[in-house]
């Protein structure tokens, strides 16, 4: 039940897009169709639960030789090898996969989301404020489901405001509010939304 | 003259980074509970753009092209650690209040960005200005967007109290407040450009 | 200049030689700047604890930390007006503890006179809604009906919506005061010196309906108590 409500409480109450503010450039960029909004998801979400992982474990290593000042170096110059190798990992073992993920991979690496869950997973004090309830401690497990619990609110989060544009694209906008601001306007009206899930878990 | 001084302008009006280029929106729309906070993230970022502008154009030669891309992400990473530990030690307050924002620096689009686009390809004097112009225009919109929604949501800009807090719309400086305040900005923005 | 070809040699220096000074550089700013940063933090729970001690922490010497529960960073901070730590020279003590709030957790110090009373409190960190639940940070010890717990008794710290409470809750806020109060008394619990029944947000759902009928004498007795207090205090 303690490990259920990670996932309530990182896909709808502290919605990684939506109330914390992380990866909003693929938000808004990649958010025109409800398939690419999937395939988008679906690779974050596959990338974002292996990079938590292995950060996890060099946090480790990076604490017992004293250079936690290099997490910054470290963590990006891994997620970007990281999601390299994925690519080249899945080009081989699954072609199919690939052609469905493989468009979306490289704009992952400045994807702030990936970072950002990645330095709040290495710190356990961080992520034991993220956790909820007090039956949680910070470990590999809770971290790494609440990586993927978080993922998964980034995928949710872009497919309902994929399915917003797909309908706003027919709809008349006045011209000063054409593109970005009425894309951040629906963006608010969602974040509203989302609110209404606060003091849930 | 003019060349330098077209530079150091273009960040600030005709590219800048949040209302014309768009980039950047994280800390944009994370940091701007109020003016003050907006401002102090725009100048950490200004202060990395600027000295990773200046290394990356001196560096450029020594750097081959196929590993260009990983050696500015160490040499951003570099100044973000800078300014992470600098900002610890001397203003923990601030730091607080920004926390995660600090080291997500790296992955700000603006930064490699400019990189890319300008300091690999220009002499060090020229990408200085470009990242002070760049890092100036981020900061004048950051700041512009935090007073916005202190004002609004809050009653006081840079913590002046200007209107009693009883009649203060509190959306504004909650999550939503933040797409909405920035939305209207940048369709003022926009309708302001065409005339 | 020409600028380097692309060739393996080539691309292995320039990255090598680039990572090492980044690193190099970093390592010496981080142990200039090291120092500093301990002290910093360590400044920050200093002024906190000072703070919420009685008279501000004047002539206060305070006890090596007392960690009572490390999972809830319930950490007892003592205070004596002498080195000795003898109980006759016991001031007061300042007890950081975090829980459960609306938004996520949050962390607060609370500080006790030698009677166990409320002196002051700060919040340290918190993730409650802003213009909401991050009033608590100053409502709690603003004089305005019944809404400051300075001075007071804690232990069954309740919001006035509930059964038996007696503390005005943050307008619109009421589960972030709840979670606070509760906080409250835990905090109190980890340093009285008699055992209480501690009220927290959670168990007063559940409990405070059970309770009630059974022993109805003492639950007015605790009612009355801090309200006494508090007029010996404006006395």
């Amino acid at each position: 039940m303690a490990y259920f409500l990670i996932f309530i409480s990182a896909i709808f109450v502290n919605n990684i897009v939506l109330s914390q503010f992380l990866g909003i450039c693929p938000f808004l960029g990649v958010s025109k169709k409800i398939d690419t909004a999937l395939g988008m998801g679906a690779a974050v979400t596959f990338v974002l639960t292996v990079a938590t992982i292995v950060t996890y474990l060099l946090q480790i290593l990076l604490v017992k030789w004293g250079i936690e000042f290099l997490q910054t170096i470290v963590f990006i110059l891994v997620i970007a090898a990281l999601v390299q190798m994925i690519e080249i990992i899945l080009k081989k073992v699954s072609p199919a996969l690939y052609q469905a993920l493989g468009v979306f991979l490289p704009l992952i690496t400045t994807n702030c989301c990936i970072l950002g869950v990645a330095i709040i997973v290495a710190d356990p004090e961080q992520l034991a404020g993220k956790l909820p309830g007090e039956a949680l401690a910070a470990n590999l497990l809770t971290g790494t489901l609440f990586a993927f619990a978080t993922a998964i609110g980034f995928a949710l989060a872009l497919v309902l405001f994929a399915g917003i544009r797909e309908q706003l694209a027919l709809a008349k906008v006045p011209k000063g509010m054409q593109g970005t601001p009425i894309a951040l306007l629906t963006a608010g009206l969602l974040a509203m939304a989302f609110m209404g899930f606060s003091g849930v878990v | 003259m003019s060349n330098a001084f077209k530079t150091f302008t273009n960040g600030l009006l005709k590219e800048n980074p949040t209302f014309v280029l768009v980039l950047g929106m994280c800390p944009t729309l994370a940091t701007t509970t109020s003016a003050i906070n907006g401002m102090s993230m725009g100048l950490a970022t200004m202060f990395v753009l600027v000295c990773s502008n200046v290394v990356i154009s001196m560096l450029k030669n020594l750097i081959p092209d196929k590993v260009r891309i990983p050696a500015f992400i160490v040499v951003i990473a570099s100044f973000v650690t800078l300014v992470q530990l600098a900002m610890q030690a001397y203003v923990p307050a601030i730091y607080d209040v920004l926390g995660l924002f600090i080291p997500l620096i790296v992955v700000n689009c603006i930064v490699l960005g400019r990189a890319e686009a300008f300091a690999a390809k220009n002499n060090v004097g020229l990408s200085a200005l470009d990242g002070l112009g760049m890092g100036l225009g981020f900061t004048m919109a950051l700041t512009l967007l935090g007073a916005i929604r202190e004002f609004l949501g809050a009653g006081s800009i840079f913590g002046f109290q200007i209107y009693p807090e009883n009649y203060v719309n509190l959306i504004f400086v909650l999550a939503p407040g933040a797409f909405i305040a920035l939305a209207y900005l940048l369709a003022i923005m926009n309708k302001l450009q065409k005339k | 200049m020409a600028k380097l070809e692309s060739s393996f040699k080539n691309m292995v220096i320039s990255l090598v030689s680039i990572a090492v000074v980044a690193a190099a550089a970093l390592a010496g700013v981080y142990t200039l700047t090291k120092d500093k940063i301990d002290q910093q933090k360590a400044e920050k729970v200093n002024k906190a604890i000072l703070e919420v001690l009685p008279n501000q922490g004047a002539g206060a010497i305070i006890a090596p930390a007392d960690t009572i529960d490390a999972a809830k960073d319930l950490i007892v901070y003592r205070a004596y007006s002498d080195s000795t730590f003898a109980p006759e020279t016991y001031i007061g003590a300042a007890v950081k503890i975090s829980a459960n709030g609306f938004g996520g957790k949050f962390k607060i110090m609370v500080g006790f006179d030698a009677n166990d009373l409320i002196v002051n409190y700060t919040v340290l960190e918190h993730q409650e809604t802003p213009g909401l639940g991050d009033k608590m940070g100053k409502w709690f010890k603003t004089e305005k009906g019944n809404q400051d717990i300075r001075g007071r008794k804690a232990g069954a710290l309740q919001v006035s919506k509930d059964m038996g409470g007696d503390v005005d809750a943050i307008t619109a806020a009421t589960w972030s005061s709840r979670y606070f109060l509760g906080a409250v008394n835990e905090a109190y619990a980890a340093i009285a010196n008699e055992k209480v029944e501690v009220v927290t947000s959670a168990s007063k759902q559940q409990a405070a309906p059970a309770v009630e009928p059974e022993e109805p004498k003492e639950e007015t007795n605790q009612d009355v108590e801090p309200v006494k207090e508090m007029e010996e205090d404006h006395e």
